[in-house]
């Protein structure tokens, strides 16, 4: 087994407001193996895009990370400068992001923006950047490259752009690139296409990848190993096979029984009662416990600490489910 | 782009006859300019005389044809008082006025821009709120008030500037300069200050809002996330995107300044366009007060075609179309 490249320990990030501080991620602990694919799944407001930002540094005021140790290759992120994590972020850790119009800027053009993803890092003649550049799109599948290269944001398609910012990201070749949900906004033939190239990208490149999403779907597709948020926690962690197929907290199963095609055709479809928690309200004990169907007295007072099953799988419940056969 | 131009051109002559036809009437209510003109001591048959030179005896919408015939031909009448024509007059004063708001709208830019940036990327720090609550008295303090001010302290208590007129002047190309000669700046020093505080504070205010918002865009997060600078960040992406929003105030601004810059130029008794423009009202001179806001209509066109040529080439999603016929 090879070292880490990734290793987070207890991140802790909060949200300064007026009447206090509020945990968005609440000791979060995982690591990620050079090459290796982690899904990290969650609900709309589970702390995992702030896990994702909270990495490099890219999280800004009210929020704050407060505790934890960012190991990447064995230095601590945390203990870095802004400028020394300004000289990783883009060269050695990527980032992408859901919204892909947004995130491009609407008066650069394409080859500007990209370009200056190289030219930020090292010294490099314009036109080797803009060569680099097109050879990066030609990468994610963009037909004639040379063209499109000086059009704007405007003139590419949802689809496009998502593939401008991932050639953005693959640029300085990076040896981790953390995906914030990159094709949420995107119709499913076109999400298929990109999750398939961005595999293939990643096998090719051994490049690790951090893919936040809420869709278990595209996790069982993509990642070699899952790791399942919950108000902040990581409920439920392992390799992608054990995880889908035997999960040991009822919130994973929770999810798994919600996606339509694990269910039988015609029968109802599962769904967790109650709505995730907000930041402001976290129950005592096990957040999970109002919403799950096999909380226990014990559940509403204590928090659930990590148990360990068989290759690397672990989770946080009182009563967790037996492994099915 | 030609087509678009020339459509502008031709609107614009519709513009102007409408302007023409309600300053004529607007005028023609305010007094009769022959009391002023009319020494206390002539005869009747004198009086008659004038009127009769002068047009005046006939009816207002024959004056007003023959005004627009001779308008057609570049003739806007010849001043009552002066007895130059109307055009020649204003345009004789029309360095002095350019002259000095170039210099006020260019030192609200080059002072009020990297303020507005200061203030709108640290907006909770002690400086922004310093120069955001500067720019308000900077906007509202009365230009009149500012002005005596400006005399009272820098040339009557410490005598360093002088305080009317335009000082030495050198002739370029037919047009007298005051900025060429150090007796020209110095009188030009408190007039263009005079004109330029509130245009600061207003530059100021703009690129504030623009800047507190564009950095809040996800197109700055992703920029981050590439590891570009700082500088770079705001040069690129900030800036370029709030330069849309300033080049129109620009614009409104210059025309504005250039028509009514009356308060400034009376004050500090600067033989430009506004000065003219006040006197000529008191004294009735009809043919310059029409000629004056005609050349003031049609610099507006000009300025505003001049500002939409300048956002297409800012922002790539503008395309100039030509209104479907």
């Amino acid at each position: 087994m090879t070292s880490p490249l990734l290793d987070v320990r207890g991140l802790r990030t909060v949200f300064h407001f007026l009447d206090g501080a509020y945990t968005a991620v609440d000791g979060v602990s995982f690591a990620i193996r050079p090459g290796e694919v982690l899904g990290l799944v969650g609900e709309s407001g589970s702390g995992k895009s702030v896990a994702g930002s909270s990495l490099i540094g890219l999280v800004d005021p009210p929020g704050e990370v407060i505790a934890g140790e960012v190991l990447f290759k064995g230095r601590d992120l945390r203990r870095l400068t802004e400028r020394e994590l300004r000289q990783l972020r883009g060269k050695e850790i990527a980032m992408i992001f859901q919204d892909s119009l947004a995130a491009l800027n609407p008066v650069l053009t394409i080859g500007e923006q990209m370009a200056e993803a190289v030219t930020e890092h090292a010294e490099v003649p314009p036109a080797a950047a803009r060569e680099r550049a097109i050879a990066a799109l030609r990468q994610v599948g963009i037909t004639s490259p040379e063209t499109r290269i000086d059009q704007y944001p405007h003139e590419f398609s949802g689809g496009m752009r998502q593939r401008v910012a991932i050639a953005t990201a693959l640029l300085n070749a990076p040896d981790l690139i953390i995906a914030d949900e990159p094709t949420t906004a995107l119709d499913v033939t076109i999400q298929g296409q990109i999750l398939a190239e961005m595999q293939a990208l990643a096998r090719t490149t051994g490049t690790a990848v951090m893919w936040i999403t809420h869709d278990l779907g595209v996790v069982s597709e993509l990642a070699d190993r899952v790791a399942v948020m919950y108000a902040g926690r990581i409920v439920e962690i392992g390799d992608t096979d054990d995880v889908l197929d035997r999960p040991r907290h009822p919130y994973t199963r929770g999810l798994l029984d919600s996606i339509p095609a694990e269910n039988a055709p015609g029968s109802r479809l599962r769904q967790i009662e109650g709505a995730a928690p907000t930041l402001a309200r976290r129950p005592a004990g096990c957040p999970f416990h109002p919403r799950c169907s096999r909380a226990l007295p014990v559940c509403q007072e204590q928090e659930p600490g990590l148990s360990e099953g068989e290759r690397g799988q672990a989770w946080r419940c009182h009563n967790p489910q037996e492994p099915l056969p | 782009m030609g087509t678009f131009v020339l459509q502008r051109l031709l609107q614009s002559i519709g513009v102007l006859l409408a302007v023409s036809l309600v300053v004529f009437l607007a005028v023609y209510a305010i007094g009769d300019p022959v009391e002023l003109l009319v020494s206390q001591e002539a005869t009747e048959l004198e009086r008659d005389r004038m009127i009769q030179i002068l047009g005046l005896d006939r009816p207002i919408w024959e004056q007003y044809l023959t005004f627009l015939g001779n308008a057609l031909r570049g003739d806007l009448g010849q001043s009552f008082v002066h007895g130059e024509p109307a055009i020649q007059l204003i345009v004789s004063r029309m360095p002095a006025t350019f002259e000095l708001v170039f210099f006020a709208l260019l030192l609200a830019c080059l002072v009020g821009i990297p303020l507005g940036l200061v203030a709108g990327l640290h907006s909770d720090s002690r400086t922004s709120r310093i120069i955001m609550t500067g720019s308000i008295l900077g906007y509202s303090l009365p230009n009149f008030w500012k002005g005596m001010m400006l005399i009272l302290l820098l040339s009557v208590w410490v005598h360093w500037l002088p305080t009317s007129g335009r000082g030495e002047t050198v002739t370029v190309l037919g047009v007298p300069l005051s900025f060429l000669t150090l007796d020209g700046i110095r009188h030009l020093v408190m007039p263009v200050l005079n004109l330029s505080i509130p245009n600061m504070a207003l530059m100021t205010r703009l690129t504030a809002s623009g800047a507190a918002e564009a950095r809040l865009q996800d197109y700055v997060r992703f920029a981050r996330a590439k590891g570009v600078r700082p500088q770079g960040i705001v040069r690129r992406h900030i800036l370029r995107n709030i330069l849309i929003p300033i080049v129109t105030v620009v614009g409104v601004e210059f025309g504005q300044l250039i028509a009514f810059s009356t308060i400034t130029e009376t004050v500090f008794a600067w033989p430009g366009m506004g000065k003219l423009l006040i006197t000529s009202i008191y004294r009735l001179d009809r043919p310059v007060v029409v000629a004056y806001i005609m050349m003031i209509t049609f610099l507006f066109v000009i300025i505003n075609l001049t500002v939409d040529l300048i956002y297409a080439a800012l922002d790539p999603r503008v395309k100039l179309m030509e209104r479907a016929s």
